[in-house]
């Protein structure tokens, strides 16, 4: 059970955000997480790869940062789908952002704000499938 | 130089993440669970980060160039195909498994939990498997990846 956030849930989207322009800003790239996961694999140059390496790097220590600030309540952290689920899960996940170009931060966010219309359609399909998933297996299954 | 602007960005990336409770699942579920309890907060935090990216994006796209590179480097693809539609499909019905998608996966790797360093290396293996069959078995035309 989670409870309604609404501004802590604001004060991380516009982090989020800033963590964008500031990539767009500095090295000129877009903030998709996908992206950066499967170009930091395939990169052949050496700077290609690294600058996706330090941000990679960068977001589990945020997350340390921000437990090291006391800021965050982990008692709530919780993994719902079995093991099983949740092999097949990563890799539909890591399998449909590669084909579809991008996931929640380079589709959702980046694209959005660019307004793309590739990134309207992506948000747009994996929402509606996303939320049908849930369907299924918490009110049908 | 653009090694400690991209680590600053992940670093600002993952607090993002951790302080919406992004990285929670659980969370996640509860937004896709429009049946259920319903958790809105997902909508604040897209919200959040869409008005400050389209915003600050904006301003930045007066510059010529960006501060420690020589162009911005935007996605150049355009055309709605089956790869899109198919590929975010199949990605949301991953996301609705679990309530993890790859920002938060490699973000609560932090936490040590066996199901986040399962889940992500089974992420990494649909991505090489997606990549070989894309480029190698079924090459299309040379798409970069955007997101």
């Amino acid at each position: 059970m989670t409870s309604f956030a609404p501004i802590p849930g604001l004060i991380g989207g516009i982090l989020i955000g800033l963590s964008a322009v500031i990539l767009m800003l500095t090295i000129g790239r877009t903030a998709g997480i996908s992206g950066i996961v499967v170009n930091a694999m395939t990169a052949t140059g050496a700077m290609d790869r690294s600058w996706r390496l330090a941000f990679i790097v960068g977001l589990p220590l945020g997350a340390l940062l921000v437990a090291a600030l006391g800021w965050k309540d982990w008692s709530s952290l919780a993994f719902p789908a079995t093991m099983p689920m949740t092999v097949i899960a990563g890799f539909l996940v890591g399998a449909g952002t590669t084909l579809g170009s991008g996931c929640t931060s380079g589709h959702g966010i980046c694209g959005l704000a660019r307004f793309s219309v590739r990134s309207v359609v992506a948000t747009a399909t994996f929402m509606a499938c996303g939320i049908a998933t849930v369907f299924i297996i918490r009110h049908i299954i | 130089m653009s090694l400690i602007f991209s680590l600053l960005a992940g670093i600002i990336f993952g607090a993002g993440l951790t302080v919406s409770d992004m990285v929670n699942p659980a969370r996640v579920l509860n937004f896709l669970d429009l049946a259920g309890h319903w958790d809105p907060t997902l909508i604040f935090v897209i919200a959040g980060g869409l008005a400050v990216t389209a915003l600050g994006y904006r301003l930045v796209f007066r510059r010529e160039a960006p501060i420690a590179s020589e162009k911005f480097q935007l996605p150049a693809q355009r055309q709605i195909d089956s790869r899109l539609i198919g590929g975010s499909a199949l990605f949301g019905v991953g996301w609705g498994l679990a309530g993890i998608c790859p920002g938060p996966a490699l973000t609560d790797l932090v936490t040590l939990q066996p199901k986040v360093l399962v889940f992500v290396a089974a992420m990494l293996i649909g991505m090489i498997v997606t990549v070989v069959w894309r480029d190698k078995i079924r090459p299309m035309n040379a798409v970069r990846q955007s997101g």
